[in-house]
């Protein structure tokens, strides 16, 4: 009864915690099955895209090359760029997983996305949070992507997704997870430096590179500069 | 579309997907790390929130360019502030899609 209990809460922590990236997944989820529709793709086709890669814009990037007439090579490697910045955050994720349960990170790293990524790390820096939880929040964001994308291939042009600002939830959501993270002057200093490089960066390389550049840069810089006021 | 092709497609794209994310997580779980790489860490997640958001805010097209007042950026001023006040994620959410609806219907 006392496990129950205990499932349940992490349960309902975990979709209290999860519902404006679900919110913010039914437009890019819909337009993602629209293209693919368009693109020639079966439901099952689209379906099983969101659910085995799991990784909103490379499956984007991945469906207009494929109508573009693109290789299996490089549609892979394309994928393998545009989502290397997992990397990054599966490991700033690592300080919070402790030595138990490594069976579990096999599926917690299924779903480690940018958005489950912003949410989980900053409730695991409040405390209180632990890695059924952040499954929580991962597998409800993974089941919304794949039911809104299928809806998308059904009939997407019938379905109005741009309506009520859901586009601005996932923005609106990372600035309030950005501002969590301003705990302090090198934190401001390291988001700034972040946002200014990858900026740049965006500007001048094409894809998306500029978020694993601008990262590295501007958390180097941080310890940098932590370092020196020392 | 070639049913087996795109089989192999998917297949490989969620292997390259999946391998950066469990590596990491998978290795580096309760190790001692050097205080550089824990302080490193410790600041990947403002830096990666950072390098996510400015971009979308500031460039837009294709390719990007550099542009002010977009839509975006003007409801991220209130939408900022009211989280800075409130440090409510829901709040946030919705007082940002609630401003970005209403200046849509109201700019276009």
């Amino acid at each position: 009864m006392k496990n129950k209990n205990h499932s349940f809460g992490s349960l309902s922590d975990g979709l209290s915690a999860s519902w404006p990236i679900c919110l913010g997944y039914i437009p890019i989820g819909i337009a993602f099955g629209v293209l693919a529709q368009k693109a020639g793709f079966t439901i099952f086709e689209t379906g099983s895209m969101s659910l085995m890669v799991f990784a909103g814009s490379s499956q984007f990037i991945a469906v207009s090359m494929f109508s573009a007439g693109a290789g299996a090579f490089s549609i892979i490697t394309t994928t393998f760029v545009v989502n290397l910045r997992h990397l990054l955050m599966s490991s700033s994720l690592s300080l919070f997983m402790g030595r138990s349960g490594k069976k579990k990170l096999y599926a917690f790293a299924y779903g480690i996305t940018d958005e489950s990524f912003a949410v989980n790390i900053s409730k695991f820096r409040n405390g209180n949070w632990d890695i059924n939880r952040a499954m929580v929040v991962n597998f409800s964001a993974n089941i919304m992507w794949i039911i809104c994308s299928i809806a998308g291939g059904y009939g997407g042009q019938f379905i109005r997704p741009h309506s009520f600002g859901m586009d601005y939830a996932l923005i609106a959501m990372f600035i309030c997870l950005l501002v969590f993270q301003l705990r302090g002057p090198i934190y401001v200093f390291t988001a700034l430096i972040a946002g200014i490089s990858a900026v740049l960066f965006s500007l001048c390389i094409p894809g998306n590179s500029y978020i694993v550049i601008g990262s590295v840069i501007a958390a180097g810089a941080g310890v940098f500069i932590k370092k020196i006021v020392k | 579309m070639i049913e087996k092709e795109y089989l192999y497609i998917v297949l490989g794209m969620s292997l390259v997907t999946y391998l950066p994310r469990l590596i990491p997580v998978y290795y580096l779980s309760g190790r001692n790390l050097p205080g550089w790489l824990i302080e490193w860490l410790d600041l990947i997640p403002a830096a990666v929130l950072g390098a996510l958001l400015l971009p979308e805010l500031v460039t837009g097209g294709n390719p990007r360019n550099f542009t002010l007042g977009s839509l975006e950026m003007i409801v991220a001023v209130p939408t900022f502030l009211f989280a800075v006040k409130t440090k409510s994620l829901g709040g946030t959410a919705i007082v940002g899609m609630g401003l970005y609806w209403l200046l849509d219907i109201i700019f276009i």
